[in-house]
């Protein structure tokens, strides 16, 4: 089952670069939610700091509160704890080459001390299916790379990674942006019917399919984030002008 | 958690292991510079060795020697050096001859100097060739040949590496000067990665001052002046090397200010080298 | 330009050409049997494997001290050089890293005989004093250390410093594979939940097993045809012994000691014999070598070391 993540205040710089500006917003659990504005709007960046993955960089900081149901993931969790329960898929798919398909799916129960291997099986095995990759790889599973599957197959693959630690949260940036349309639609049916087991935030450069896919929209502009509200609301009657310019593609 | 005190662990030990390598190169230099130094003064730098048993003298004629070596073997090892270089990089690029060549531009470096060494005293010293000049005896013509044949792998491969860098830009622009392909190559694109092909030169010529091995049985060593190209020659490293296995004191003496020299040229040339790498005085282009 | 590149094929041709033709000798004397012959003395029945002025010519000697002290040198540089990559690669603070991969650089530059040289005024006696005395005691009972040897060298000298002159080969080609590997893997590890260690375990060092191996090869490459460093501390001994604080000797090394005062022509073809044998082995392992560095590092010319 998702949670809920709050957002208090939250600011985040690369070196000296300001990069998000007091980000203040409650993404509700069990629903899908897109964040949508121009390149290098901070997008990226935020979502990067629910799961403490922002501080990787050496001249990142962040400052501000991040809740993830009752958890502080700042002041009370370690960011490899945090990383259990959120679970992340990049832009460009990265299965692991060296690693067959199975072992992709179950190297995150491995790292969490799961070896017996009836259980690794179920697991792998519900998480591909999940990820609606099961029917075309389950013949092939220890057989065939990760590496040796299409760019859409590789995407749900590391989708189906990410599920397979069972995590609360499942962040997405910009999924399908390296992919075709009908990989891209495969992965937006995906998202449509993961958000009732899990809390979904998904970054997007593509307004379409923000409006098809997500219940609430937040839109970034340089760092702040203007307007988050119902997406319908966000793409028909937004409440601040620069949403109704970007929208309107008047710029970005 | 036992996940988190592995990878405390894992951090400990690569820092060990860090310190551990570190340890033995300040060990050398402290060391060295501990018994050298007292040794190193004008007589070391201008006098040749005297006989056991007389205090003073130095290897004057030792550095003069492998001076005289290194030369000989910049004249053969630079132009062989820079030519295979610029024909992999300018004319042979992707063919399989380049591949071929740089393969075994690899498998020459590879060779122990020792061997290179068999191999030199085979086909100059061995007395089974004796019409040609400067073969069928000991000479430092045959240590230089040796010397000269083991830079060249190093020279090919930075001249490559250097000549790769510069962008096309710059070789289209002295095509559309109307210039024929090979003049255009050498004069501007050879000129431009001049900086790092320069200090390509200077690694193989630091590496190849050092070594001993190839001399032994090539230049013998020669414990008087000499800087014929006909006969044996003293060089810096064997000098070294005879000196500090001798039972004397004063030849002990010798051999470590000689080790401090030649160390000392060494880390010279290596942070030069790695000066002009990292600063990107080789891109050339303003 | 391509007579320059030619040229490197016709040296090496002639290499291998000259040593084969002076190797006549030997090999039409013992064949490949000269490398693990051996004649045995009339009186005490014991192996007598090199003997130059009495005609005994066996390379098993010489063999089996470049195989153990290479080997063993690669036992203790190969976790001192992967730590090292790592800690260089993953962990070390930016200021940091410049200096010290120049540091690992100049150790790389230090020529074989000052290596020799401090091994034998410096190593050698610490390791005679502090080191031995606790392996006798302590492993002797594995029989590969024995108390007969007082004067400290022997292939655990050589093996050391062996060891120091490899390490920033393998280091240096390990941390060039560790960064080729491209930093989606690190981040994919990563949020998977993985702490530092198991991020670099299985994001970097899976990725680049490969051509961690070939740097391993290489530095075997550079331990089996050192030559100076080996022979001031491995004792020129021509036999065979268990014990490795015994006296032994090394291809390299017995051809540095005896080819230029060779007693008879059939001394030195077996000695040339001798240095044919490390001309091909290197060959072969170097070109080993190279092919799995490159089908990592995808053909860019490798750095030369």
């Amino acid at each position: 089952m998702g949670v809920g993540i709050e957002v208090i205040n939250l600011n985040a710089w690369y070196g000296t670069n300001h990069t998000l500006q007091d980000i203040n917003l409650h993404i509700p659990a069990n629903q899908a939610t897109a964040l949508i504005g121009p390149s290098g709007c901070g997008k990226s960046t935020f979502v990067r700091c629910l799961n403490r993955m922002h501080e990787t960089n050496p001249i990142a900081r962040v400052t501000g509160t991040v809740r993830i149901g009752n958890l502080d993931i700042y002041e009370d969790a370690k960011p490899v704890q945090i990383r259990r329960r959120v679970g992340m898929v990049f832009q460009r798919p990265n299965p692991f080459p060296t690693m067959s398909i199975y072992d992709n799916v179950a190297s995150g129960l491995k790292l969490n001390g799961y070896s017996n291997r009836r259980v690794l099986d179920e697991i792998v095995e519900k998480s591909l299916k999940n990820a609606a990759l099961w029917e075309e790889v389950k013949d092939d599973l220890k057989k065939k790379s990760g590496a040796s599957l299409s760019g859409g197959q590789q995407q749900r693959l590391c989708i189906a990674r990410a599920l397979a630690v069972d995590p609360e949260v499942l962040l997405m940036d910009e999924p399908a942006s390296a992919l075709d349309p009908v990989s891209t639609s495969k992965i937006e049916d995906l998202i449509f019917d993961l958000k009732s087991q899990y809390t979904i935030v998904i970054v997007t450069h593509n307004m379409q399919q923000a409006a098809r896919v997500a219940e609430k929209t937040g839109f970034f502009l340089n760092g702040r984030m203007v307007e988050f509200d119902a997406t319908h609301k966000i793409f028909t009657n937004p409440s601040d002008k620069r949403t109704e310019d970007y929208i309107t593609g008047r710029f970005g | 958690m036992i996940r988190g005190f592995i990878d405390h662990l894992v951090t400990f030990l690569s820092v060990l292991a860090t310190v551990l390598v570190i340890l033995p190169l300040l060990a050398i230099f402290v060391y060295l510079v501990y018994k050298g130094a007292s040794s190193l003064n004008l007589d070391f730098f201008t006098k040749i060795p005297k006989t056991p048993g007389e205090t003073g003298g130095g290897m004057a004629n030792a550095i003069v020697g492998s001076a005289v070596l290194l030369g000989l073997a910049s004249v053969i090892g630079i132009p062989i050096g820079i030519g295979a270089g610029v024909f992999l990089a300018e004319f042979g690029r992707g063919t399989r001859l380049a591949n071929a060549i740089r393969f075994t531009a690899d498998v020459l470096n590879g060779v122990p100097s020792i061997v290179m060494g068999v191999a030199a005293y085979a086909l100059i010293v061995s007395p089974h060739i004796s019409f040609l000049p400067f073969t069928g005896h000991f000479s430092a013509f045959a240590g230089g040949v040796a010397l000269g044949i083991m830079m060249i792998p190093t020279i090919t491969r930075t001249t490559e590496e250097m000549l790769l860098m510069v962008p096309n830009a710059i070789r289209e622009a002295a095509l559309g000067l109307g210039v024929p392909n090979w003049r255009s190559v050498l004069a501007i694109t050879v000129k431009t990665a001049s900086p790092g092909i320069i200090t390509g030169c200077m690694l193989a010529f630091s590496r190849v001052a050092g070594e001993t091995a190839p001399l032994i049985f090539t230049v013998l060593g020669n414990a008087f002046w000499s800087t014929s190209l006909d006969r044996p020659i003293a060089a810096l490293p064997l000098q070294i090397y005879v000196f500090a296995l001798s039972p004397y004191d004063d030849w002990h003496r010798l051999a470590w200010a000689g080790s401090l020299v030649l160390i000392a040229l060494i880390v010279l040339a290596v942070s030069l080298v790695r000066f002009v790498t990292s600063r990107g005085v080789l891109k050339g282009t303003s | 330009m391509v007579l320059c590149g030619l040229s490197i094929f016709g040296i090496v041709l002639l290499i291998a050409v000259e040593l084969i033709k002076r190797s006549d000798l030997a090999w039409a004397k013992f064949g490949f049997q000269f490398f693990f012959r051996a004649d045995l003395d009339p009186v005490t029945h014991q192996p007598i494997y090199w003997d130059p002025v009495n005609g005994h010519f066996s390379a098993l000697p010489f063999v089996y001290g470049t195989l153990v002290s290479s080997f063993l040198s690669l036992v203790l540089a190969v976790p001192l050089a992967v730590g090292v990559a790592i800690f260089l690669t993953e962990m070390c603070p930016l200021a940091l890293r410049s200096i010290l991969a120049f540091l690992t650089e100049l150790l790389a530059a230090i020529p074989s005989i000052i290596y020799g040289l401090w091994a034998v005024f410096v190593l050698v006696p610490l390791l005679r004093e502090h080191v031995n005395p606790s392996l006798i005691k302590y492993l002797g009972w594995t029989g590969l250390f024995a108390d007969d040897n007082p004067t400290g060298l022997g292939f655990v000298s050589a093996a050391v410093i062996l060891a120091i002159m490899i390490l920033p080969i393998i280091s240096s080609l390990t941390r060039e594979v560790m960064i080729a590997v491209p930093h989606s893997q690190r981040e994919a590890v990563l949020a998977l939940g993985a702490t530092r260690w198991e991020m670099i375990r299985m994001g970097v060092l899976r990725n680049a097993r490969i051509g961690i191996v070939g740097a391993i090869i290489l530095g075997l490459g550079r331990a089996l045809g050192e030559t100076m460093a080996v022979t001031m501390v491995i004792g020129n001994t021509p036999e065979i012994h268990h014990s490795l604080l015994a006296n032994g000797a090394s291809m390299a090394a017995v051809i540095a000691n005896e080819y230029a005062e060779a007693v008879s022509d059939l001394h030195r073809s077996a000695l040339t014999e001798i240095g044919l044998a490390l001309f091909i082995v290197t060959i072969i392992v170097n070109a080993c070598a190279r092919l799995l560095v490159w089908a990592v590092t995808r053909g860019a010319p490798a750095r030369v070391v």
